[in-house]
């Protein structure tokens, strides 16, 4: 009793059948074949599976495919536009944020939407908005700088678009 | 940056563009056709007999390909998996196969496997295969398994004893003579599970007509998967090539040759078509292996000014079901117990002991954060029972600068290091003092500031080969390749495999350095046994001060090989020759010279390089240094204990590590703190725990706790640098003295934390239900 879907992830259409009980992780790294998502746990623990759906962070691991039909997805796959990198890729490079790199797509997802909701996020408010994202490697102290810089520099980048708030 | 000064500069990682953009290769990423997946059906049972596997409806099931039990395969394999003697030859070891074929003993063990043509098909079938067990009692933990009459794991040893031997040296009741103060502690180590982000996961292509297998494996070692794989499944070792891709954390739970990638590589064969086996967490928990699960019971011999004379310690090891590959390898922990310090006597036993549990092996730091755990709990409890500061007690006791080279009681030779002067910069740094005026003060108003000691000092960079051939069976030395092609670009090949340590940017550093190209002209190979010679792999902290100075020696014999070619090019002696910065010329004219790539391209013509010369720039090195490294250092922990509900709070955390040269410090101290937060986790979250009835009752994240970014602060890292003269590079290795140091930090802190209500110690991790019941024992009552 296959199902047809059909998303957006990353500004292309996708269209596929699919299984009602499919996770949508699995559709995005099987079918889709973007494998940028990984997979750490099956609890919704760890967050590496972290993408954006219609403008909110989910763990795909908690939807299904079929939930996603008719969708806007955005994946890490996404986000560097060409070989320019997005602000937070681009910061944890800087600061050394990752080691392993297997938590990374996913945490830089939820630091995306993190810095969509607070620009500007105290020390304290990265380490709460990011305590859904398991990471060994690090002890996240670098990724809680990445975090810090890449809200630096988008602020900047925000402010230079509007100049209206600009005092 | 000049070129030259690449020792030493926190360059940003070459590995990171594609991790951060989602493009690299990990296993389960790698593209396939035609694959089969394997599904792996494991033992429900603790103990229990295998009376007979049903499979006739599973195999009905859609999608099926085949399934095979223990029975069906057990022919296929000419060797049981390895075992390493690591330090106890005395020991016993039972077989054990890559399945079960008539009895199981951990919960997870591998009895059946499920091919299908989807990894979800493989899972509906498996559900459907019924293994009948008779169930036999179980032992759960290390005293059950040694009591009279315990059920036994191995009949063929006759108890669950694997080993129980002395490692013993000076007079011990002589020291207890003396002594004047003793304190006798037993002290837990909790079993750990080591939580890799990425499970493990292995895909296998057999060749038939070719008789040729690969297999890409998420492991630390693929060099000995490929050996180990041509022994146990008798395809010809030159035929085998194992293949590291990107590996998403190790902490040296992939460390050893697993059962899956046996039966993936011999599902493969069976099957004819490429297998594909990923982990999931679940399974994880159960089939990777897992860490410490010890009982030290301690005696200490000292005097009222602090000095420790001597120290009766037994390590009682939990080996789970199994003898593991690498699984002795945690009784170094009493091999080192006596850590920085001076000690007269030590008395020491060494009991292994199966239960029915998951097998247990290296996990960040194997052996030595128990050994630092036990040496820097006893200098609190000498503090403690003598009334002495703890740093005094540690600084009574240290091993002074102008004792080294110092020898331990058990024979080991420490290379170099200050290491008074490393407690003392810490302290000074953190604070000490006026931290203690606050946390008195802080005590008047109900306010409980601990504040934990830790000075470490860790043996690592495994390893010398004669000392590793004697202790561990297999001789550790470093591999390194440095290749110059053509146009005067180079290539590097390493036997250590990465899983997050940043190589490919370490050692392209190194090379550049040597040869005084930029790091980006030099491209690091690892990880591929078809790439380079054998390899010895990555664990202990030894790929920079193996590997990297194997690569550190071929760049120089490189590098020496150019300025004999750059002399024939340029019509003078050798001698005159100065080469820097990828340029050769004569000694005072410096405008005769030719470059690394016009060396380069010279050395492939016949014509332009020595007579009797061999063509080419390349060498290669199998580097074996003279003693281990002894990184060392003093962490100091500062932990808030909320009265109320018990929660511990980390309120600073400062590190000083003294690990020699450092050659990306960016990199070295991204080591430490990834290593202090796996410590912090150990000391407050982290617990395997297993019910009576043998199942792991923390089989997945929502009850196994891994520190997750609010429970930890900014660490303050700070360091001392005693390059080794074990090596040329003088590095040591830094992967895990953050665990090593990290957790006894953090237990002294909250053990000091807790001191006005008298309390000596507590059982890890320090939860705040357990941290809660101390402060109210006596109805809250302070001592």
């Amino acid at each position: 009793m296959r199902q047809r879907v059909s998303m957006t992830i990353n500004g292309a259409r996708y269209e596929h059948e699919v299984e009602p009980r499919t996770l949508l992780v699995h559709y995005i790294r099987e079918q889709a074949g973007l494998t940028g998502t990984h997979i750490g746990c099956d609890t919704s623990n760890c967050g590496a599976c972290t993408i954006e759906m219609d403008g909110h962070s989910v763990k795909s691991c908690t939807v299904f495919a079929v939930q996603a039909n008719g969708s806007q997805l955005l994946t890490i796959e996404g986000l560097a536009n060409g070989t320019q990198l997005h602000p937070l890729q681009q910061a944890f490079w800087d600061e050394h944020g990752l080691q392993c790199g297997y938590c990374t797509p996913g945490m830089i997802m939820a630091a995306r939407q993190l810095l969509a909701r607070n620009p500007n996020p105290s020390e304290r408010e990265i380490r709460l908005g990011i305590e859904g994202n398991l990471c060994r490697c690090t002890g996240y102290h670098n990724i809680v700088k990445a975090i810090q810089t890449a809200a630096r520099v988008m602020g900047e980048g925000a402010k230079r678009k509007s100049p209206a708030t600009v005092s | 940056m000049a070129v030259s000064q690449m020792i030493g500069a926190s360059i940003k990682r070459r590995e990171d563009p594609e991790l951060v953009t989602g493009t690299g290769s990990f296993v389960d990423d790698l593209p396939q056709t035609a694959v089969l997946y394997m599904h792996v059906v494991r033992s429900t049972e603790p103990h229990a007999r295998i009376l007979g596997i049903e499979t006739a409806r599973a195999k009905e099931a859609g999608g099926v390909v085949a399934i095979y039990t223990g029975k069906d395969l057990r022919q296929e394999f000419q060797s049981p998996l390895p075992v390493t003697v690591t330090f106890v030859p005395e020991k016993k070891v039972p077989d054990q196969y890559p399945i079960a074929v008539d009895k199981v003993r951990y919960v997870g063990e591998p009895v059946a496997i499920v091919l299908a043509t989807s990894r979800a098909a493989a899972e509906d079938a498996a559900e459907r295969v019924e293994v009948r067990y008779e169930a036999l009692p179980a032992v759960t933990d290390i005293e059950a398994a040694i009591a009279k009459g315990a059920p036994v794991i191995h009949e063929s040893l006759g108890s669950n004893l694997s080993y129980d031997v002395q490692r013993s040296a000076g007079d011990i009741d002589a020291a207890f003579r003396e002594a004047e103060v003793t304190v006798k502690q037993r002290l837990q180590q909790q079993r750990l599970i080591p939580i890799a982000v990425e499970t493990r996961g292995v895909v296998a292509d057999y060749r038939r007509f070719a008789n040729s297998l690969t297999v890409w494996s998420s492991t630390q070692i693929p060099h000995f998967v490929k050996v180990w794989l041509a022994v146990i499944l008798g395809i010809p070792e030159s035929q085998v090539r194992v293949v590291a891709p990107d590996v998403g954390g190790g902490f040296g739970s992939k460390i050893r040759v697993y059962p899956e990638e046996v039966l993936t590589a011999l599902a493969s064969r069976k099957a004819g078509r490429p297998v594909k086996w990923i982990e999931d967490r679940e399974e994880n928990m159960r089939a990777t292996h897992h860490g410490r699960s010890q009982i030290w019971d301690v005696e200490i011999a000292a005097k009222k000014d602090g000095t420790v004379l001597g120290l009766r310690a037994t390590q009682w090891l939990d080996l789970g079901a199994y003898c593991s590959q690498f699984g002795t390898f945690q009784t170094i922990g009493l091999l080192v117990v006596q850590g920085p310090y001076r000690l007269k006597a030590l008395d020491g036993r060494l009991v292994g002991i199966f239960t029915n549990r998951t097998p247990t092996d290296a996990y960040r730091g194997a052996g030595r954060p128990e050994a630092t755990y036990v040496i820097e709990r006893v200098m609190d409890l000498v503090a403690q029972a003598t009334g002495l500061d703890p740093a005094a007690v540690r600084r009574k006791n240290l091993v002074r600068a102008d004792e080294q080279p110092f020898t331990s009681l058990l024979g080991f030779t420490y290379d170099s290091g200050d290491y008074r002067a490393g407690l003392d910069r810490a302290l000074e740094l953190v604070g000490y003092e006026k931290l203690r005026q606050e946390q008195a003060e802080g005590r008047k108003h109900g306010r409980y500031m601990g504040i934990g000691l830790a000075s470490y000092l860790e043996i690592c960079g495994l390893g010398p080969a004669a000392p590793t051939q004697a202790n561990t069976g297999v001789s550790l030395w470093g591999m390194g390749v440095v290749r110059l092609h053509f146009t005067g670009k180079a290539t590097a090949i390493t036997g250590s495999s990465p899983h997050g340590q940043g190589h490919e940017t370490t050692f392209s550093q190194i090379v550049s350095d040597v040869i005084g190209i930029p790091p980006e002209d030099v491209d690091v190979i690892h990880g591929d046994t078809a790439n380079g010679p054998m390899g010895m792999n990555t664990y202990g902290s030894r790929s920079t001060a193996l590997d990297g100075n194997a690569v550190h020696i071929s760049a120089t014999r490189v590098r020496d090989k150019a300025k004999k070619i750059a002399a024939h090019l340029l019509e003078a002696a050798e001698d005159d020759i100065v080469y820097e910065q990828g340029k050769a010329f004569v000694k005072g004219s410096p405008s005769k010279s030719v470059t690394i790539q016009e060396i380069a391209m010279a050395s492939f013509q016949t014509n332009r390089i020595p007579p009797g010369m061999e063509g080419g720039l390349e060498a290669t090195t199998f580097y074996d240094p003279t003693n281990f490294v002894w990184p060392f250092g003093t962490h100091v922990c500062v932990v808030e204990v909320d009265p109320q509900t018990g929660a511990v709070r980390i309120a600073r955390y400062l590190a000083l590590d003294d690990c020699g040269t450092r050659i990306n410090p960016m990199v070295v101290n991204g080591q430490i703190h990834g290593g202090i937060a796996q410590g912090i986790g150990q000391a407050l979250l982290e617990e395997g725990v297993y019910g009576d009835d043998g199942q792991l009752k923390t089989g997945t994240l929502v009850d196994y706790l891994i520190p997750s970014a609010a429970d930890l602060p900014f660490f303050e890292l700070t360091e001392t640098i005693t390059p080794s003269p074990v090596n040329p590079l003088g590095v040591k290795g830094i992967g895990e003295a953050g665990t090593i140091a990290s957790t006894a930090a953090t237990i002294n802190a909250v053990v000091d934390a807790l001191q006005p209500f008298g309390v000596k110690d507590v059982d890890m991790p320090a939860s705040p239900a357990k941290v809660w019941q101390l402060m109210h024992r006596n109805g809250g009552k302070k001592a």
